[in-house]
Order: structure tokens, then sequence, then C-alpha cells
């Protein structure tokens, strides 16, 4: 059965050399979509990407991706929104295009983030006043 | 027709019947205005957004030695020190010394006056750096120190400008993104920002200004407080709609409480990248049912107050005074708008949801007994206009 789900990945210093995302296209017949990568000042990084393919190859892709150390976050965490901070102004809402972030109740507009649909693009981060929305990216 | 006084009898008696502005609407939708005259006490009313014209004075007690204070920083913000030895005023939009602003477009502005403001009224403690020039009563020259709002001899909130009646719709009809207090508007009109609260909003509640008036006690953030003057740029002589209810700018009132008193939650620094830093605000305002027009005037719907739409890539800039329409915030609040033949993505400044927050519990409060209402020392002026500042040499 195709599947297609997110994933975030950290990969620890000792890896970010290591070419291994063309090994899940190659032996995992899997369609990669990347949506933000990232290396930061002590050498570690981020990755936050789609995967499509059977579901069977998924699961060993990530046993494979697993051997090296990198750790796989199927909750996405590409954007964090600290819902203690967010004063539900919906400044963010016109920003996100993947609309991600949006209205729960449009009566009382309190805001909700579907973190499925967020691509990581840092719109929210840049537009929220409060500084709600933070990424690794 | 019911007085305050008699109001303030229900309210301490435990007995005070009070709606939000929301439940009025209905109220007076399914009764009529005389019923609801009748029948309800108190309105309550609410605002949450950004208002940069917002501070506060604080008093840091002497030192040993003592100092007169000429220049003070708290947190590396500057606060003004042109007051008394050890007084001082935070304003909300001021910047960190050395921020580089907007030498590279767009800044940041992560951290500024609101955001120290917010860290007071949290407990947080903040860093207190004072200079002076040393006089023979007051030699000390200099004088660092971590405080808490608790150190402080007082910290009085005073704004002299809040809860704007109405304000416009921004849009960017240029070519290139702009960035501005509202928010970053995308070019060719690709999205709209407001910030009001509509129907929930104290002065469209209240448009001619019959109930809120200098005296008024207010919620600010949490604290009882009160208006002490009409605010910076009141104009009430402004474009209005046959309920009176402004479709620009117009009323705006002058606000203070004690800090100590205020909840985090509702002081909120914020940040506008390529703008700069600012103050959010809960402001809370009860209106008393005195007559039957008082009534109506607080049963205004969304559909039936208006803002203009600016475009703020030339013409608030260059304050021409054109617009380019108009809308209802029943249109606004919905998301998305039809406007000069697109369909365009709306959003806000202003909290709808915490400003109904604001609103259930300042009405719990009146219902308990714990927010008594007071009549105005002084009414608003209701005749007078905006003028802009002359360029002479």
């Amino acid at each position: 059965m195709i599947a297609k789900h997110k994933y975030f990945f950290h990969f620890p210093k000792c890896e970010t050399d290591t070419p291994i995302v063309c090994r899940l296209v190659r032996d995992y017949d899997l369609e990669v979509n990347i949506f933000r990568a990232k290396v930061n000042a002590e050498g570690e990084g981020y990755l936050l990407l789609e995967l499509t393919g059977e579901e069977a190859q998924i699961e060993r892709a990530k046993d494979f991706i697993c051997s090296f150390g990198v750790s796989v976050n199927t909750v996405d965490k590409g954007v964090i929104r600290n819902t203690d901070t967010c004063t539900h102004c919906g400044n963010c809402l016109s920003h996100c295009a993947p609309h991600a972030l949006h209205l729960r109740d449009s009566h009382t507009r309190f805001v909700d983030f579907d973190e499925s649909r967020c691509v990581a693009c840092g719109q929210c981060v840049a537009n929220c006043p409060m500084g709600a929305c933070s990424t690794v990216f | 027709m019911k007085t305050y006084a008699q109001i303030n009898d229900r309210i301490a008696a435990g007995k005070a019947v009070v709606l939000t502005a929301e439940e009025m609407i209905d109220y007076v939708e399914t009764h009529g205005a005389q019923q609801a005259a009748d029948d309800i006490d108190v309105v309550t009313t609410a605002t949450f957004g950004p208002m940069c014209s917002s501070g506060c004075f604080l008093n840091f007690g002497q030192t040993i030695p003592k100092i007169r204070i000429t220049e003070c920083w708290l947190d590396g913000v500057p606060a003004y020190s042109g007051l008394a030895a050890v007084d001082a005023y935070l304003g909300a939009t001021q910047l960190r010394q050395h921020d580089s602003a907007n030498l590279i477009f767009p800044g940041d502005f992560e951290f500024g006056g609101g955001h120290v403001i917010e860290k007071l009224v949290g407990g947080e403690s903040v860093e207190m750096f004072a200079l002076s020039y040393g006089t023979q009563e007051y030699p000390r020259r200099e004088f660092k120190t971590r405080l808490t709002i608790q150190d402080l001899n007082q910290a009085i909130m005073v704004n002299p400008r809040n809860c704007y009646q109405n304000y416009n719709v921004a849009i960017n009809c240029s070519d290139h993104r702009i960035y501005t207090y509202l928010g970053q508007l995308e070019p060719h009109g690709r999205n709209m920002t407001y910030c009001s609260a509509g129907q929930l909003s104290p002065l469209l509640n209240d448009p001619l200004y019959e109930t809120i008036g200098i005296g008024t006690a207010v919620w600010l953030a949490g604290a009882r407080g009160h208006v002490h003057a009409e605010g910076t740029q009141h104009c009430p002589t402004c474009l209005r709609t046959e309920n009176g209810v402004p479709a620009e700018g117009a009323g705006t009132l002058g606000l203070t409480a004690n800090m100590k008193h205020m909840s985090r939650r509702y002081v909120r620094g914020c940040s506008f990248k390529g703008y700069g830093v600012s103050l959010a605000l809960g402001v809370g305002i009860p209106i008393p049912i005195l007559n039957p027009t008082i009534a109506q005037r607080c049963a205004v719907r969304d559909r039936d107050i208006y803002a203009q739409v600016t475009d703020y890539s030339s013409d608030y800039p260059m304050k021409t005074g054109r617009t380019l329409g108009s809308l209802n915030y029943e249109q606004l609040r919905s998301g998305r708008v039809d406007f000069l033949g697109k369909s365009v993505e709306v959003s806000s400044l202003s909290s709808y949801s915490m400003a109904l927050e604001i609103c259930e519990l300042l009405k719990q409060e009146i219902r308990d007994g714990r927010f008594l209402l007071s009549q105005p020392l002084q009414a608003l002026p209701r005749e007078q206009s905006m003028k802009a500042c002359p360029e002479r040499r």
C-alpha cells in the first residue's frame, strides 16, 4: 500500500556529511520531498521531509536511517508553536500558505495548528508579533 | 432610566444583570431596546491588541549614597529620566540601545520597552543601569542592580492613547512587499490586515461617549484603572455611519492603572519586522445601561461597523487622505473578502478571542460585586478634529 508520511530527522554531528537521502530513493524506492534542511553551527543537521512509497519500505528506510544514529520524529518539529504565548490575533493566518495555522472556531477566531500540514516555510515565525512560533531552520 | 448609583447598589448586592457586548446583540434583537434597558444593568466591552502609545512610570527608590538619575536603562532599553531623582518613564516602543533597527532591512526588533514591561508584570527581574553627573546632595554617578516589580515603590502604567475607536484596514498596492505596524503586506493587494475588536470594542459600543469619559473605571490588564484623559489624537468629528458609529479613527482614551495588579497574560511585548516593538494590552470597559438609547448602541453588530481600506505603500505614508473603499467587520472577520475585483485574505492584529475572554472576566467580576462602576468626572470632547503638524522654517 502506498503511503505518505512527514518526518523530522535530527542528524548527529558525525553523520551530516553522509549522503543518506539518496539511499532512500535508490534502495527503498521512495519519493522524497524535502521541505527544509539545515546544518547548524555545531555541525548537527535537521531535515524536514515527506516520504512517499510502500508502507513496508518506509518502515525499512526508517530503520536504515536510525542505524546512523539519526533520530526520527513522526510528530513534526519543523515549527514549534507555543500555545501559552499565542494570543490568537490571527495575523499568521494569511501568511500560512498550507493553512497549517487555521481557525478552529470562526466565531471566536481561536487559532489552531495542524502540524501535519506545516512545511516549515517560516512565514509564521516572521509574522507573529508575540514570537509564539519558532523553528530550528 | 437608571442611575450609576442604582446600578452600583445592584452590583454590590450581587444582583446586577450583566451581559457581554456580544450577548447584548441577541438580547436587544429579541426583546427590544426598551426591555433591554429595563432588564440589563451593565454590558462589558473589551479589546486586546497592540497599543503603541503605552508606557509606565517607575520609582526605583533611593540608593545609598543618593543618585539623581539622568540616564537609565532597563535590560538595555532606555527609560526617560528627565524627572525627579529616581523616577523614570519607560515607553512601549523604545528600542534597546544599539538595536540596529532597520539598518539591515527589515529589522527584527526582537526586544524593547514593551517586552521589559511584560517582564516586570510577569515578576521577572530586569537589569537596571543608571548614570548621573552627581550633585552635592546626590553624589552617586553610577548604579547597577537587578530589580523586580516588587522592589519598585511604584509601577504605574500611564498610556496616552489606547482603545482607538476604529482603525483603518491596511493593504499594499505597490509591486513589492512592505513591513508595517499592521504586519507584513504582500504586493498587488494580496492580503489585508485590520486591528479592532469590532462589536466588542469599548468605544464602538459607546460611539458618542455617553458613558465613557474621564474618570470611568476600566479593567486594564487585570488591574482596576481609569480613563485619565482623552487619548492623544482623539478626533470625534470624523466620518460616521447613520448609527453614529465612526467609520475611521475617531476617539481614543488615555488609560492608567497600577502595574503591580496586572496579569502578564494581558500585557505582552510584541515585535513587528521592519517596524519596531510595541505592547499588546487587554482592556475591558463596562457600559452602564442607563436608558434604551445606550442599550441600542450596545447592540451594534460587526456588519454595521465599517472601516476604511488604506494603501500603506503610498496613501498612508504620504497622508493623502485617499481610501480605496470600506468593509464591515463581519466581512473582515470572515478572513476573506472580495475587494476591487479580487478575493483577498484578511488577518487581524487584534485578538477577538482574547477580547471575548476579557468581556467574560469583567462580567464575572461585576456579577460577583468586585468591580463597581464610576460616573465620569468629565465628558470626552465631542467637537474637535486632528491637525497635521505645520512645517516651518
